[in-house]
């Protein structure tokens, strides 16, 4: 999916994305660029006006995700483990942009890192908001997967989640 | 021996409730994602009733990875700040009539948080459970549990590192 319009359409087809603003900004070759405003519906500390965590975190699973949409051969993906590091507040009022990369992915699994940084720190690069690294289902279509993961007696989570799924 | 009489049930309820009310009210996020709390003595669950902004993948359709993170993140804060709260509240050091903004203790800042994804979130209510497993004067390490219709089968866990905020001085 390295067509820009068709990724966005795909972005705006995810309600959360939708509901968090999110804007596609780049994507192709296991690489991704979303952002998002700032809303003081996400705020998470009252005290700041700090935009919550969890809204960072949302982003971040997003613009992963995307990611490992956007690599070769992908079809489909979840994600399996997210670490976020918090490295300093996100600027009340600022857009957040999360890059992230999917810097390898093997049949089953994709392994991603990204950034977020916010309108001060995205010029030149400076200190990020915060960063992640997480692991990702790659799944080949659902059926395709779910075969495949019960083939290598894998740890399952993909195959529960499309049994599920269909349940 | 005499004992000091016991305060009325409806007035420790009220108390705690409020602290409660006052800790969870004043964050918009939580608002804006539906989470809210139940409380059983100290013990606290956390709610996420399902609504359809909150899918991440609508062709399954399954919760946004993102939801379950900022549902388990929230659940975690809220534990570790009531936690402390419920500290000063059983040992008389917080005035309860004084339960606004300006008294609450600041909320603990998030250092990292390692989300597991067991399986994917239905489109249904969402519960989570967090247990403060450390927390000494600057840090914190919480874990929390997510599950929907079972109990038993957790949908997703993870384990932060809080950063605890300076106190106020007692007036």
């Amino acid at each position: 999916m390295t067509d820009k319009s068709l990724a966005q359409q795909f972005i705006q087809a995810i309600p959360h994305a939708r509901a968090l603003g999110m804007e596609l900004e780049e994507i192709g070759d296991g690489r991704a660029v979303i952002s998002m405003p700032w809303d003081a519906r996400l705020v998470g500390d009252p005290a700041t006006g700090v935009i919550s965590g969890g809204a960072v975190s949302a982003l971040m699973d997003t613009c992963c995700g995307a990611a490992v949409l956007s690599f070769p051969g992908a079809r489909g993906t979840a994600t399996l483990d997210l670490r976020i590091d918090y490295m300093r507040a996100a600027t009340p009022g600022q857009r957040l942009t999360a890059r992230a990369e999917c810097y390898h992915a093997s049949r089953s699994v994709a392994f991603v890192r990204a950034t977020a940084h916010d309108e001060d720190s995205a010029i030149d690069d400076g200190l990020p908001v915060a960063t992640v690294t997480a692991a990702f289902t790659m799944d080949g279509g659902m059926q395709a997967g779910k075969q495949r993961a019960l083939a290598e007696g894998s740890t399952g989570a993909s195959a529960e989640d499309d049994a599920e799924g269909t349940a | 021996m005499t004992r000091q009489k016991p305060e009325p049930v409806q007035v420790v309820k009220e108390r705690r409730d409020k602290a409660l009310r006052a800790l969870v009210g004043g964050i918009p996020y939580a608002h804006f994602l539906g989470i809210s709390f139940e409380r059983r003595g100290d013990e606290l669950t956390a709610l996420l009733p399902f609504d359809g902004k909150l899918i991440g993948n609508p062709f399954l359709p399954a919760l946004h990875g993102g939801v379950t993170s900022a549902f388990l993140e929230l659940t975690s804060i809220i534990e570790l700040s009531w936690s402390m709260l419920w500290e000063e509240m059983e040992t008389n050091k917080l005035d309860p009539r004084k339960l606004d903004a300006e008294h609450l203790p600041r909320l603990p800042k998030t250092i990292d948080f390692t989300v597991d994804y067991l399986r994917s979130g239905l489109p249904r209510d969402a519960y989570a459970r967090a247990r403060v497993n450390r927390s000494g004067r600057r840090y914190a390490s919480v874990h929390v549990e997510a599950w929907q219709d079972n109990r038993t089968r957790i949908f997703a866990q993870a384990t932060g590192h809080f950063l605890i905020p300076a106190r106020r001085k007692p007036e």
